[in-house]
């Protein structure tokens, strides 16, 4: 048989298939089909207009309203209202809303509904999270959507793989986030268009699970199709007490075909900061001088989790905010926010002068909760930085990880963790 | 299913803008967007093209938006398959999810020119091109998806097994 790699794998075993290789055009079973406030009422429309009664399993078709809740306006209400009441009506299991809810790509691995070895589809660009627990998981259109949510299948094209294999010691600071955006920096916003990517080396197989998610979560913006890891100890430590389904480990063969591979020393990497307009404008920190920033973000599906607030919370204990800078703080689930509360992080958070929002989606694609004026230059832990993705056309996003945004914060300009903390 | 027709040849990295501009982006008729269909790359294109011809292109076709607008202006202005080196890939899906077929083959757009007869049989994905008689094999597109692409797109094709 043929070498393989988890994404083809996990590709051949949806489709009933003994292998599959790059190119090939396959219809493949899905274990969770997603959608949010945005994406998933034309789904619901277009779920209607098919005439369909029912959908494929309850329990696979989970939505999600994180974006622009809690419901900013008329219009966004009226969007949440759509996925409610078709919540109720086809008694989805879940489906999560009010003090419930939390950013999807955060919410579904906590819960434990996406599990190693999944094939899922979210209508959204960031589902490619989930590459994260060892699953194939990848983004599609609200059409898409609709015919799994009736269906229970999709077609996928099978992906290239290329490697990206790390050696060396993490430096300090140096996270999940600063490996994937150095190779963003690298191969550029369309350098992995098409392909699955996938993190290899020690330095990977030594990483958090918080921290693989914010590194897969980040392979739409080189234009992959999806991100991914190979399953571990420490990939199993975290499912095992989740996982609300049976979960399998799949790994690549050590002869799968690769379209390329890329090999990185961690030993010179340091944290890296995305400059406008492009998740690709990557520079060290360290050369990033004299920026100074109105509002830092610490949140969102990239950053907002508990190891992401540990770490802003350790650089801001007994510090204060500048007094030129807005600091959000946004915990990205509702258990994230109560582990944060419990251990203190809060009391942390408000001495230093931040405000700390309900979990929410918020400012990472400027829906509201801290939305930049004309001018004005915020450093985030989101995602994309993008012209206007924040706000007015005119503001400017900086992308890095927690520690950079904490230092940042108290600093008032782009700053090393080190400048503050040693 | 088979295709005979004359062949448009276009350059690489055509976007959505340029197959569909964005300033009739205003109806979703199939009918009004094929007379704008690839008005950006070539503004008489809508009207010399005919029942069955196809468009020939090279590299990262339908990048861009994800306007589903591209294909379906493609598809009601009688063109009846895209062969190019590689197409973008939310182009890629929408095509098949509105029903256009497409096919990646180097050895068509290697060789084929403005005018040039071919012959596509979806099946085998043999491609010839009649009037320089040369034959070549693209890989062929599965069952399941030709039963997609003959139902007119993905959303058919359900409603087609929902009605069942
Ligand atoms: S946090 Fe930002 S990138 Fe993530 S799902 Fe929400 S809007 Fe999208």
């Amino acid at each position: 048989m043929r070498p393989m790699t988890i994404t083809e794998k996990i590709l051949a075993k949806h489709a009933g298939l003994k292998e599959v290789s790059p190119g090939d055009l396959i219809n493949a079973k899905v274990d969770i089909a997603l959608g949010n406030d945005i994406t998933a009422p034309i789904a619901i429309s277009e779920f209607r207009k098919a005439g369909a009664k029912k959908v494929f399993n309850r329990n696979k078709v989970v939505l999600v309203p994180d974006h622009f809740t809690p419901n900013k306006d008329i219009k966004s209400a009226e969007q949440c209202k759509i996925l409610r009441e078709f919540a109720k009506e086809h008694k989805l299991t879940h489906y999560y809303d009010g003090g419930e809810v939390g950013v999807e790509h955060a919410l579904l691995p906590e819960k434990g509904i996406v599990v190693p070895g999944d094939l899922v589809i979210g209508a959204d660009s960031h589902t490619c999270t989930y590459g994260a627990l060892g699953a194939f998981s990848t983004g599609v259109g609200s059409t898409d959507l609709a015919a799994v949510m009736i269906t229970g299948e999709l077609w996928f094209k099978v992906p290239e793989s290329i490697k990206f294999h790390f050696t060396g010691k993490l430096r300090k600071w140096v996270s999940g986030k600063d490996l994937i955006l150095r190779i963003i920096g690298d191969i550029g916003v369309d350098g992995a268009l098409y392909n699955a990517m996938e993190f290899t080396g020690r330095p990977i197989e030594t990483l958090s699970m918080d921290s693989r998610m914010s590194m897969c979560n980040m392979a739409i913006e080189a234009g992959a199709k999806s991100g991914i890891i190979n399953p571990d100890a420490i990939t199993k430590a975290y499912v095992e007490k989740r996982a609300e389904r049976p979960y399998k480990f799949y790994s690549s063969d050590a002869d799968a075909i690769y379209k390329e591979v890329r090999e990185y020393d961690c030993s010179n990497i340091e944290p890296q900061v995305a400059c406008p307009h492009l998740p690709e404008n990557t520079k060290n920190v360290s050369d990033v001088k004299n920026v100074s920033v109105d509002q830092v973000i610490i949140g969102s599906c990239t950053n907002g989790r508990i190891e992401d607030l540990a770490v802003a919370a350790k650089i801001l204990k007994g510090r204060k905010v500048a007094k030129t800078v807005r600091l959000i703080v946004i915990p990205a689930t509702p258990l994230i926010y109560a582990e944060a509360m419990k251990k203190g992080f809060f009391d942390i958070f408000l001495k230093a002068g931040a405000v700390i929002s309900p979990p929410t989606c918020g400012p990472c694609l400027g829906g509201h909760m801290g939305i930049l004026a004309a001018g004005e230059r915020a450093l985030a832990t989101t995602n994309r930085n993008f012209v206007g993705r924040m706000g007015d056309v005119k503001s400017e996003v900086y992308l890095a990880n927690p520690a950079v945004a904490a230092a940042t914060a108290i600093k008032g300009k782009i700053a090393h963790p080190d400048e503050v903390s040693k | 299913m088979k295709y005979t027709g004359k062949v448009w040849k276009f350059g690489a990295d055509i976007d959505t803008d340029r197959i569909i501009p964005a300033r009739y982006l205003n109806t979703s008729d199939p009918a009004e967007l094929a007379k704008h269909c690839m008005e950006d790359a070539d503004p008489a294109f809508a009207t010399k093209v005919s029942a069955g011809d196809m468009i020939v292109a090279e590299k990262n076709f339908g990048c861009g938006s994800s306007r589903e607008h591209a294909p379906i202006a493609i598809k009601a202005s009688g063109v009846s398959c895209v062969i190019a080196r590689s197409f973008a890939r939310i182009f890629y899906r929408n095509s098949f999810n509105m029903g256009l077929p497409i096919l990646e083959c180097d050895e068509v757009v290697d060789t084929a020119e403005q005018g040039d007869k071919l012959e596509v049989d979806m099946d085998t994905g043999e491609i010839k091109n009649v009037t320089k008689g040369l034959s070549f094999k693209a890989r062929p597109i599965p069952p399941f998806m030709q039963e997609l692409i003959n139902a007119g797109g993905l959303m058919e094709s359900i409603k087609k097994k929902v009605a069942k």
